[in-house]
């Protein structure tokens, strides 16, 4: 399958074409060759999907890790050396099918979204580069190429959030997505290091292989600081996936990127780029399972967390892009708990196979909602909920799709969100019952904020538009993918996973648990009927709920101060402890080490200049002394 | 007969007359003499040891002449770069030549 190289070749090379040649071309040219592009990767992936699913992967019932492109390409020594590669087995090529799908739904969508911008071919050249770069991230043979394409990705997600780059909050918010990310991923290269350092490989078959044996050995009881050394490496990598997934409480980044175009935030900020958190502890989920276990609890423990908050928070949003920004934390949050909760092997990983499977529909249904979004926003000029309403009667596609991504997001059946979340709640019935409850309680939460926001859209809230400029459906270019899309929201959730994807590559069979199940269907209904009853009319009693919670509520609205606080902790304990002295011994010692070093030369050069007169009797006189005193010296002494 | 001694003392003395002229004259030609002095005492000091250490040969005396032909050419030389400088600045003190140093 040498040809799944092209997957990753094709973006590339759009991507040079487009930056370099792009300027010279029609925009409309440039986004077409973009799209096209896109497109012949996306066949390409689905042929490769189709050849490992169904032809060439299994041998007997076990799925197989192939690496058909392998090249070492830098190499320090025997064991130190660095390969770049692809890996295809269930869960890359499973993301190969979501990033190429949903970019190509991007891409397409975005010729009308973004036509007549300035930057067109930039934008189109950047998409092509981030595609590039998530795609390599899931292929990597190993943890540093893994490493390398992770830091692309944070790079073009830096660029297209900072797309207006006129725009002062925009760049901010780049700037943010980009040191907070990095912050995180500055723990992950020391993970990284400290886990190649005993196991002196960077690959992930080794890694994992019989059970992450060769982990589990070499680290052998190494402990620091009453840790295990073991953990404490495999916290660091879950620290730079949690930055990149937006964990709490490195979460502080994705509601700011929200500035971005919103078929970018679709992509990036939706379906692809935050999951690559979740890709990561599932790819070395074994490593995770048998050489620290304590990290999965706490992995799980802080997706609880931030499921909760995140939902708590997108309740109170009115930003209609922040509400679905918060949603996709609190998904996100469901995915990283449904790993936590995993065991390994069989029907006990469960939670491993609910989470990439709630990562494959989450990434259509998800991206759906923000597409519809960016319909909305297109045709209102604005993303607060005060602005729109009542849309169902202008927008009739739009409001269909976006319906149909609610109900999948809220769990309700036959769509698809409601079979992976369902799996996830029944892996975590089984493990924990704390957990399952907050859980439970989150789908709840989630299906009203998302009534919430389907409601102010599309039915109550404002219906005096301007009559000049009444809302309209969004062309062609961008109707096409929210019907894809829909379809996939629709009809993913009946692909049997558990044959495809599992902890151990071994296929088992799932049944849907009506206990859970029906809790979780009733739940959502009442979510939904909570969103209807408060929204579906214009009524007072919102305002009056949030006025009783008081305080509650104006946290939430602010986000629970989370920015602040680390506003403050940056601004006062970095800043003032660490980088207010860093710079003192700067200033003082270094430079003046480096001061007083010139000084010195310039003083001892200053007082020798002058014996280099130019006059040739004085040479001649300094010449004959010191003859004379050699002479002397040789006789006498 | 002459002791090799007297002829040292003399070169010696000869040498550094024209060494201390050469360092604190700033007349040319009072420059290229004192060279000359310098010169005439090695070659003087040439002759001599030739004369009491090897009577029988001669290179010490061809040597000498030697010195002397190529002390006519130098002498020759620098009298024609004098004239030039003396051309260029109008007198031939070595201070005032340092056009091409400033």
């Amino acid at each position: 399958m040498e040809y799944s190289l092209f997957i990753l070749i094709a973006p590339f090379f759009l991507f040079l074409v487009l930056g370099l040649l792009g300027m010279k071309m029609k925009p409309k040219v440039a986004g077409i060759i973009g799209t096209i592009g896109m497109g012949l990767c996306a066949i390409c992936a689905y042929t490769v999907a189709y050849q490992y699913f169904f032809q060439t992967g299994r041998v007997g019932e076990e799925w197989q890790q192939f690496i058909p492109v392998n090249f070492e390409w830098l190499r320090f020594t025997e064991n130190l050396h660095i390969d770049l590669g692809i890996l295809l087995d269930p869960i890359s090529v499973m993301m190969l099918v979501v990033i190429t799908t949903v970019s190509l739904m991007v891409h397409i969508y975005s010729l009308g979204y973004m036509h007549g911008e300035t930057g067109f071919q930039r934008y189109y050249a950047l998409l092509s580069l981030f595609s590039f770069s998530m795609l390599g991230l899931v292929v990597a043979t190993n943890i540093f190429q893994m490493y390398i394409f992770w830091e692309l990705v944070g790079v073009s997600s830096y660029s297209l959030i900072g797309f207006y780059y006129t725009k002062p909050s925009a760049v901010s918010a780049s700037k943010k997505a980009f040191i907070v990310t990095r912050f995180a991923d500055l723990g992950f290269l020391i993970g990284i290091l400290i886990l190649s350092y005993y196991t002196k490989t960077f690959d992930f078959g080794t890694l994992t292989a019989n059970h992450a044996e060769l982990v589990t050995t070499s680290f052998a009881g190494g402990t620091f600081m009453g840790l295990s050394l073991a953990t404490l490496a495999l916290t660091l990598i879950f620290m730079g996936g949690a930055g990149k997934s937006a964990m709490f409480p490195l979460h502080i980044w994705l509601p700011d990127a929200m500035e971005g175009p919103t078929p970018v935030s679709a992509l990036i900020h939706a379906a692809t780029m935050v999951v690559a958190g979740v890709f990561l502890v599932a790819r070395l989920f074994p490593v995770y399972f048998f050489a620290a276990p304590d990290v999965l609890t706490l992995i799980a423990y802080i997706g609880t967390f931030t499921a909760l908050f995140a939902a708590v928070i997108a309740i109170t949003q009115t930003d209609i892009k922040r509400v679905l920004a918060f949603s996709t934390i609190s998904q996100i949050a469901y995915m990283m708990v449904a790993l936590g909760v995993s065991d390994y092997g069989g029907h006990d990983g469960l939670g491993y196979m609910a989470s990439m499977f709630h990562l494959f529909t989450h990434a259509f249904f998800k991206a759906l909602l923000f597409l519809g979004a960016g319909s909305v926003i297109h045709a209102v000029h604005s993303n607060e909920m005060s602005q729109m309403g009542n849309l169902h009667k202008y927008m009739p596609i739009t409001n269909w799709t976006f319906l149909i991504a609610c109900l999948a997001i809220a769990g309700i059946p036959p769509f698809s969100g409601f079979f992976s979340k369902d799996e996830i709640l029944a892996a975590a019935f089984h493990h924990h019952q704390v957990i399952f409850w907050t859980l439970w309680i989150v789908a709840g939460l989630t299906a009203f904020y998302m009534f919430r926001l389907y409601f102010r859209i599309f039915w109550n809230g404002k219906r005096d538009y301007n009559e000049h400029h009444k809302p309209h459906e969004s062309p062609l270019a961008m109707a096409l993918p929210l019907i894809i899309l829909a379809v996939f929201s629709v009809f993913t959730g009946f692909i049997p996973f558990s044959d495809f994807i599992s902890s151990d590559f071994m296929p088992f069979h799932t049944h849907i648990d009506w206990t859970v199940a029906g809790m979780s269907i009733v739940v959502a209904l009442i979510g939904i009927s909570g969103a209807f009853a408060l929204y579906a009319k214009n009524s007072k009693q919102p305002a009056q709920i949030a006025q009783s919670l008081g305080g509650l509520y104006k946290a939430a609205l602010h986000k629970f101060y989370l920015d602040e606080v680390w506003m403050w902790f940056t601004q006062t304990v970095i800043f003032r402890y660490i980088c207010m002295p860093i710079a003192w011994f700067d200033r003082h010692i270094i430079d003046s080490a480096m001061n007083g070093l010139a000084w010195t030369t310039q003083k001892s050069a200053d007082s020798v200049k002058g014996l280099q007169s130019g006059q040739v009797q004085f040479y001649a006189w300094v010449f004959v002394v010191g003859s004379i005193l050699i002479a002397v010296l040789v006789l006498f002494f | 007969m002459i002791r090799l001694e007297y002829y040292l003392i003399i070169s010696t003395l000869m040498f550094f007359i024209g060494i201390f002229g050469f360092i604190t004259r700033k007349n040319m030609i009072a420059i290229l003499i004192s060279l000359e002095l310098v010169l005439n005492a090695v070659e003087i000091n040439f002759a001599a040891f030739n004369r009491f250490l090897y009577p029988h040969q001669l290179e010490g005396m061809f040597f000498t002449l030697f010195g002397i032909a190529i002390t006519a050419a130098e002498t020759a030389v620098a009298l024609a770069i004098i004239i030039n400088a003396y051309r260029s600045i109008g007198n031939i003190n070595i201070n005032n030549l340092n056009r091409m140093k400033n």
